[in-house]
């Protein structure tokens, strides 16, 4: 699904990520832990094709293409999906709209019929009732005025309707509390399948309480310093950062 | 001074022949205008509320007077202006057109000022001219100088109007009018008794795309406990001069919800101030300004606090493309002992190009301790995160872009509450869009 070999990128000439392996197979949860600064929403970033980060060195191949050579949109319509750790406001646009019009390129692409309003409709109701929630959130403005939690959901609230193959989760778990927490992390659940690979970055190891990762890696000053299964987590939540980044500096 | 001159020998002309039948309060108020006029003169850049528009092409070009159309356009020309089937005045460069309009009376009047002064001089002395002042506005004051005909609207205490009443003013340009450019001083006068309740619709367009001059002014009287619902869209041809007062009387626990659209004319100046002169008032000030080319256009508002327990929240976004200039000065005034008064306000200005230019200027005055008031204020170009977002759920940047300007315009539009004209609106802004 994800291929990723000694990616180095840098912002404003600062290098942030210095040489990351990443691999990820199809319906494997990958989830990358670390401190802050350490280049976590980075990765992220640059893998959703935002433009103020500069690769200098390394590839990341998706599905067996050059991910990096796709711009930001002709990734989404391939499939990947970055869930923002800050969702952006978008003024007199309702999410319904927002959404349709997200659903539609992707369609395009794949040479598939536009959905009208109805027809649209139709599918959201449909994804809403697969992962439990109300619409109360489709017909305002995209993010405008929505507390944190009402924006995190958003987020797995898109994800649900675009179908990606590959989900990148950025902090999602950031400003939530625990019945957020839960009710993002159950949406998150139900929507793992066989064939959609998901990559969640958090700080915190309580997310992992509630959705359990094939691997677990450990991202510090831009290198993936550990990776191992889910009880990695743990070891992190009882013993902090520092054993790892100071591992890494000896060798 | 020439064209200072040349205007008030027109209004010799004009009191001598078309006027001189008019009641004695009338021509007096009109004498007031022109005399006021002749002392100010047309407004320069070197004063405050015209820094950043000139309206030397206005004073240096000749506009003669207009008269009243010998040819009535057809319906099919004027089809795209209306909404639908319902009540409606309709004016040629400001006088009304009886054939192409559907006057009511019995309880809600709407008719021509001209007939409203024949029919009910009473009723229009006691509001006409009390609220627009001219003292400081050279444009107001002219157009009371030529006060002849307009819209005037009257809905008796607690009757309630369910159908938006369309005012429609069309200007004729050159090309029908033998080459002379004309102007035009429609005035309006809408007078909601106690508790009524009315949605009115001014719409100002052009016949044609070529130079006119519209200098209108409007008041309106909400009475207490009335809720007037005034939208307005300035939508004449792009080599048009407009420029317009709308002064706003509120009673107390009125409602006025003002909407302003301004996509038309070269040259647009629009001041537009509300009074909230009873406690209990609330006060909405929604407009968008959406300019190209070479388009200027200037909105100079004020919310007057004049009493306690009032509310106002005002909404302005400009979207300005080409070599466009917009301007907005929102005042806001809270004068002593208007406490508990509560007042928003925001201006977004949208650049799309890098040669369109916005100025926002809040001014608030508030001599009260007791109150809230926050103002806000935006220029520049589109977000390049909110664009990263729509780019990262699969939306190429080109509609990215043209969807995240739509929204800036589609966020004052959706405020609107009659359809058929939001509806209208959407249109000229999606075909704006698709330039």
């Amino acid at each position: 699904m994800l291929e990723v070999r000694g990616l180095h990128v840098a912002v404003g000439g600062t290098e942030i990520l210095r040489g990351v392996d990443l691999s990820v197979k199809a319906g494997e949860v990958h989830a990358i832990m670390g401190p802050n600064g350490s280049g976590k929403s980075t990765l992220t970033q640059v893998l959703a094709g935002h433009p103020a980060y500069t690769v200098t060195a390394g590839t990341a191949t998706y599905e067996g293409k050059d991910l990096l050579a796709l711009k930001p949109e002709e990734r989404a319509r391939e499939g990947l999906f970055l869930a923002f750790q800050y969702p952006v406001e978008i003024r007199g646009i309702t999410n319904s709209y927002f959404l349709r019009s997200a659903v539609n390129a992707v369609r395009k692409h794949r040479g598939q019929e536009e959905l009208d309003p109805l027809d649209f409709l139709a599918v959201l109701e449909e994804k809403l009732k697969a992962i439990g929630w109300d619409d109360t959130l489709m017909n305002r403005p995209v993010n405008e005025g929505f507390s944190g939690g009402e924006k995190k959901r958003n987020e797995i609230l898109q994800l649900a309707v675009l179908e990606p193959r590959l989900a990148l989760l950025d902090e999602t778990d950031s400003g939530l509390d625990i019945d957020a927490l839960k009710t993002v992390a159950n949406a998150v659940n139900k929507l793992r399948a066989a064939d959609r690979s998901f990559v969640i970055v958090t700080h915190y190891q309580r997310l992992l309480n509630f959705i359990t990762p094939d691997v677990v890696h450990v991202l510090a000053d831009g290198r993936i310093v550990k990776s191992g299964g889910p009880d990695l987590a743990h070891e992190l939540e009882a013993k902090g950062y520092d054993w790892l980044r100071a591992g890494a500096m000896v060798s | 001074m020439v064209a200072v001159e040349r205007l008030v020998q027109a209004y010799r002309a004009f009191a001598g022949n078309g006027a001189s039948g008019a009641p004695a309060w009338l021509k007096e108020l009109r004498d007031g205008g022109i005399a006021r006029f002749g002392s100010l003169g047309f407004p320069t850049t070197k004063q405050e509320a015209w820094r950043f528009t000139s309206v030397a092409p206005i004073a240096e070009t000749t506009f003669e007077l207009a008269h009243p159309a010998s040819r009535i356009p057809k319906l099919d020309a004027i089809q795209p202006f209306l909404l639908g089937d319902g009540p409606r005045l309709v004016f040629v460069n400001g006088f009304l057109v009886r054939s192409l309009s559907t006057p009511l009376s019995d309880g809600v009047r709407l008719d021509g000022l001209a007939q409203a002064l024949v029919d009910t001089p009473d009723l229009v002395r006691q509001h006409l001219g009390k609220y627009a002042a001219f003292a400081e506005r050279p444009f107001a004051a002219l157009n009371t100088a030529f006060v002849r005909d307009g819209a005037f609207v009257h809905v008796a205490a607690r009757r309630k109007v369910e159908e938006p009443m369309q005012l429609l003013f069309l200007a004729t340009t050159p090309t029908e009018t033998n080459g002379v450019r004309l102007v035009a001083h429609p005035r309006n006068l809408i007078v909601l008794e106690r508790e009524a309740r009315a949605t009115i619709v001014e719409t100002y367009a052009t016949l044609g795309d070529g130079v006119h001059w519209t200098n209108a002014v409007t008041e309106v009287v909400a009475g207490d406990g009335a809720r007037a619902d005034c939208y307005r869209v300035q939508r004449e041809s792009d080599r048009a001069y407009h420029v317009a007062v709308t002064d706003i009387h509120q009673g107390r626990d009125s409602t006025v919800h003002v909407h302003a659209v301004s996509c038309g004319a070269a040259l647009a100046r629009h001041d537009l101030r509300g009074t909230l002169a009873g406690p209990g008032g609330y006060l909405i000030l929604n407009g968008l300004y959406l300019l190209a080319g070479e388009q200027h256009a200037d909105h100079h508002t004020a919310i007057d606090h004049a009493t306690p327990h009032c509310e106002s929240h005002e909404y302005f976004n400009g979207v300005l493309d080409g070599r466009s200039r917009g301007i907005f000065n929102g005042r806001i005034i809270v004068r002593p002992g208007a406490q508990k008064t509560d007042s928003k306000q925001t201006n977004n200005n949208l650049l799309l190009s890098r040669d369109a230019h916005a100025d926002s200027q809040p001014q608030l005055e508030i001599y009260a301790d007791d109150v809230k008031c926050t103002h806000g204020s935006t220029v520049g170009p589109l977000d390049p995160k909110a664009l990263f977002y729509l780019e990262s759920r699969g939306i190429g940047e080109v509609e990215a872009r043209r969807l995240m300007t739509y929204g800036f315009a589609a966020e004052i539009l959706n405020r609107m509450d009659v359809e058929p004209l939001r509806a209208q609106l959407d249109g000229i802004v999606r075909a704006r869009l698709a330039e």
